[in-house]
């Protein structure tokens, strides 16, 4: 991310030319002189926009698609101010497209990495503008072949409409426009209130090419001679080969080659994500498969071959009874501990988890003599071509990379150590490379969900108000071998010190401890948010109801009046208290919240502000006298600022509700012997849909302001509002993720 | 080893380790890319096709099991324009990343051809997992794909 915010963007406006076949093509371009780019219509890759000579008119996906639907979402911003009708619209992948012929590298298409839900923020301003700019093209055109002036021209679904009636398809327009050059200033956008794209719900682009089976994801790749790789990594946490036999595997018909790429190099910010391993090469995955499972390796263990799960519980419990790093402290939290009438702590444990795209990692390479080519599902693209160009020294300006639909992300392919294995693959032997991550590979070597230790304290006054909070979390920090990261600063992936309740308790003190771990950590969807609002929101509830008080009432006092606050972290810079009351009101009205319900049955409520987004579920579950839980109702409400794509929003809210409550409720990585324990989806239970809700509601709760993105705020209540249902149907508080078996274990104690 | 059976249709031959998952002749041989890895265990559900019209998990059948058995993969799946369990998965927007999908498009119609009318709780026995977490989106496609086939009927 750090170096996504490092490519500078100047302000970049569109080329327009005609194609050969008769296309009126409209590429971004930063000016004539400083541009490194041959023309766009001798430039394919370059385009951003076509009008087809039919009309069609076919829009650049610029960004990384990884379920998230920005595919669809972001050609919609386009398509609104470029007044295309939608149902002529066809969406085709843009390559990563940097423009390096500057003094520093520029993105032609905005940022195209996917991470912290900023595809859609990111893309709002520019994708209009450039939108814009070509219905100002388009209208100019008409205005000079009507002899009227471009302000009495006005657009509608691909065609420009005279005054009298008379209309042109874009595409009749092609050749005049392609003449035509835009002024220096920004062109005016759109009125919302004309809207006709934005804001409509609007299927996924690929819907047809995914049900049958034509959408290409990176297993999928096929290039002329392109040879498999699978790779045996070393399982413990930076250990190495000690010895290697690899003459069966040779043996194995089909493999050509078995090459060992090396591990970790300290103080390399690429390869410092390797784990040592060995690769073999051969005809197709099969034989690699054979080949590998032929491989006789000895590995050492590393410095870190006594790491358990167990041992970072006691460390992390130790570390608690300790004075940590403060990093907010509001106020008085002593003060208002020894003026409490009551104190109220908790302790909650939040896992390791895996990313476990469906998709697992893997990479199209082609190294030769002096270019590469990278075709690979992937999350950051401009990280995969630094990958490249730090394993082969080959130029960034002459690796092209391509991305394809990605099979999941969740933060997974943040991390480009697959490409970074595939081009040194390819390097050793010459050869096109498939490099493929099976599951057991992917479980075992991921860059993991931070484990913590979370103590939580509030103080009350006798009349029952919360005057202090404490959040103390001891966690094994997600930026432990991030490039330029002082060990001072990484509590900052751990503890956002403007999120909820910050501001709103006037003694608030938040403290951060550094667990010693080896496993490999990263950032996995909702980055911190899913550990800190599952501790937060099932605090709030324990207070509630430690002191009688009703848990939605609780939640509304803490917010307070409705009013915009700081928020310095990313999803700022204002956190507005309103609007997440508004979401939470909204799901506790639905669910029916305050109601008597049966024996066995409970509601539990949560609401989070994640990455600019506002979130918040309600769930009535029922559980049996054996502790199975049944979902009865979950209902989400969120708020992203304008909707872009209701459909998509839904459905990310949708998803976002199953991966918390699948993740919290069956899933863990545990460490054992310094190495990783689960090794497929048997010992990392994914939830199947027999255990899910039958059914997630979501409200998106429209609001004026600019749109946020949206793959991130619909997992980080979902959790706890689970765990709050389940107190209030059982009585039983889990603390302790995930929750499987426990529920069952406390009901049969009784 | 050599072995003969139709996929999609088309009589196939294959010659050399028996051993090799179905799932891995289609994508490298067959070049029929479909069919998606996902564990390589039969946990997922991803490399489901249909064997003698019966939902398999692809990754767990060795070739030198297969001759003269029938496979069906999403490609060979409504030739003449999609299936009704296609065009449902359309009209209610399930993928999300999509790559799960062509697995749980099988397995939707290996149910509806033994079950015509699923009830929630037999919808519940498809095992094939969605890390997007489409599984709602999913059961309604099912659903509607029920009342087209039996309207069509």
């Amino acid at each position: 991310m750090n170096a996504l915010a490092a490519l500078v963007t100047r302000r970049l406006f569109l080329q327009a030319s005609l194609s050969a076949t008769g296309a009126l093509v409209l590429t971004p371009v930063f000016g004539q002189a400083a541009d490194a780019l041959p023309p766009p219509a001798e430039n394919p890759l370059g385009v951003l926009i076509r009008i087809e000579p039919d009309n069609r008119v076919v829009i650049g996906a610029t960004g990384a698609e990884i379920g998230q639907g920005v595919k669809t979402s972001l050609p919609m911003i386009l398509a609104e101010e470029l007044d295309a009708d939608w149902a002529l619209v066809a969406v085709e992948q843009m390559p990563m497209m940097i423009d390096f012929g500057g003094e520093q590298p520029r993105w032609r298409f905005g940022s195209q990495g996917a991470g912290g839900s900023t595809s859609i923020p990111d893309g709002w301003a520019e994708l209009r503008q450039f939108g814009a700019q070509g219905r100002w093209l388009l209208r100019q055109a008409a205005a000079a072949e009507w002899g009227i002036p471009a302000a009495d021209v006005k657009t509608g679904a691909s065609h420009v409409l005279h005054p009298d009636g008379r209309r042109l398809p874009y595409a009749a327009l092609a050749a005049a426009a392609a003449k035509l050059s835009l002024p220096a200033e920004p062109v005016p956008l759109k009125a919302p209130s004309e809207y006709r794209v934005i804001g409509r719900p609007r299927g996924v682009v690929d819907a047809t090419d995914i049900v049958t089976g034509r959408a290409r994801y990176g297993i999928d790749v096929q290039e002329p001679d392109a040879r498999v790789a699978v790779m045996l990594r070393c399982p413990y946490f930076d250990g190495d080969i000690a010895r290697l036999d690899d003459a069966a595997a040779r043996a194995v018909p089909g493999v050509r080659a078995v090459v060992v790429v090396p591990g970790p190099k300290p103080g390399e910010p690429i390869t410092a994500n390797l784990a040592t391993g060995v690769a073999v090469v051969a005809d197709d995955t099969w034989s690699a498969l054979k080949g590998r499972a032929a491989l006789k390796v000895e590995w050492t263990r590393g410095p870190f071959a006594a790491e358990s799960s167990a041992a970072l519980d006691e460390q992390a419990a130790s570390l608690l009874a300790t004075t940590g790093q403060v990093v907010r402290n509001d106020g008085d939290f002593d003060a208002a501990t020894r003026e409490a009438a009551r104190v109220v702590k908790a302790r909650y444990r939040i896992p390791f988890v895996s990313h476990a795209p469906l998709e697992a990692p893997c990479a199209f390479v082609h190294v030769s003599a002096d270019r590469a080519r990278v075709v690979a599902p992937l999350q950051q693209p401009s990280g995969a071509s630094r990958a490249v160009n730090a394993v082969t020294g080959i130029p960034r300006p002459a690796i092209t990379v391509e991305m394809t639909r990605a099979g999941g992300g969740f933060g997974r392919r943040l991390t480009n150590d697959f490409v970074a294995e595939a081009a040194f693959v390819s390097k050793a032997t010459g050869w096109p490379v498939k490099l493929m991550w099976t599951r057991s590979d992917d479980l075992q070597h991921d860059f993991f969900r931070p484990f913590g230790h979370h103590e939580l304290a509030a103080t009350l006054d006798a009349g029952r108000q919360v005057t202090g909070w404490t959040h103390r979390l001891a966690s094994a920090s997600k930026y432990y071998r991030r490039a330029g990261v002082e060990p001072a600063d990484l509590w900052t992936a751990e503890l956002y010190p403007d999120d909820f309740p910050a501001k709103l308790v006037p003694n608030y003190r938040l403290e951060w401890h550094p667990v010693t771990s080896g496993i490999p950590r990263g950032s996995w969807r909702a980055p911190a948010h899913t550990a800190n609002a599952f501790a937060v929101q099932s605090f709030v509830d324990e207070v509630a109801h430690a002191t009688g008080e009703d848990p939605l009432a609780l939640r509304l006092a803490l917010l307070g009046a409705d009013r915009e606050l700081e928020y310095a972290q990313h999803g700022g810079p204002k956190f507005h208290t309103g609007r997440l009351r508004a979401v939470l009101e909204r799901v506790a009205a639905d669910i029916g919240w305050g109601r008597k319900l049966a024996p066995g049955r409970g509601i539990g409520l949560a609401a989070h502000f994640t990455f600019g987004g506002y979130a918040a579920h309600a769930m009535e579950i029922a559980v049996s006298p054996e502790g199975a839980i049944a979902f009865e109702r979950v209902v989400c409400a969120v708020d992203v600022g304008r909707p872009i794509n209701p459909l998509g929003i839904a459905a990310q809210m949708q998803g976002g509700t199953i991966d918390g409550l699948s993740t919290a409720m069956n899933l863990e990585i545990s460490i054992n012997g310094g190495r990783v324990v689960q090794s497929n989806f048997n010992d990392y239970p994914l939830a199947p849909m027999a255990q899910m809700p039958r059914d997630v509601e979501v409200h998106v709760v429209e609001s004026p302001a600019d749109p946020a993105g949206c793959g991130e705020m619909g997992i980080p209540t979902a959790a706890p509002a689970l765990a709050n249902a389940i107190f209030a149907a059982t009585g039983v508080r889990i603390r302790n993720l995930p929750m499987r078996g426990q529920l069952a274990e406390a009901l049969k104690q009784g | 080893m050599s072995v003969r059976f139709p996929v999609n249709g088309v009589e196939r031959e294959f010659h050399g380790d028996g051993e090799m998952p179905l799932l891995w002749y289609l994508r490298d041989h067959a070049q029929l890319t479909g069919t998606k890895f996902g564990c390589g265990g039969g946990f997922c559900g991803a490399c489901t096709v249909l064997v003698n019209g019966a939902a398999m998990r692809s990754c767990l059948l060795p070739l030198s099991t297969l001759a003269g058995r029938s496979v069906t993969t999403i490609e060979g799946l409504g030739t003449s324009g999609l299936h009704a369990v296609q065009k449902a998965w359309i009209e209610e927007d399930v993928a999300q990343c999509g790559y799960c999908q062509a697995g749980q498009v099988m397995a939707a119609v290996a149910l509806l051809e033994r079950n015509s009318d699923p009830s929630p709780d037999e919808i519940d026995t498809i095992t094939n997992l969605c890390r997007c977490g489409t599984y709602a989106r999913i059961r309604r496609a099912i659903a509607r794909a029920a009342r087209e086939m039996r309207t069509a009927k």
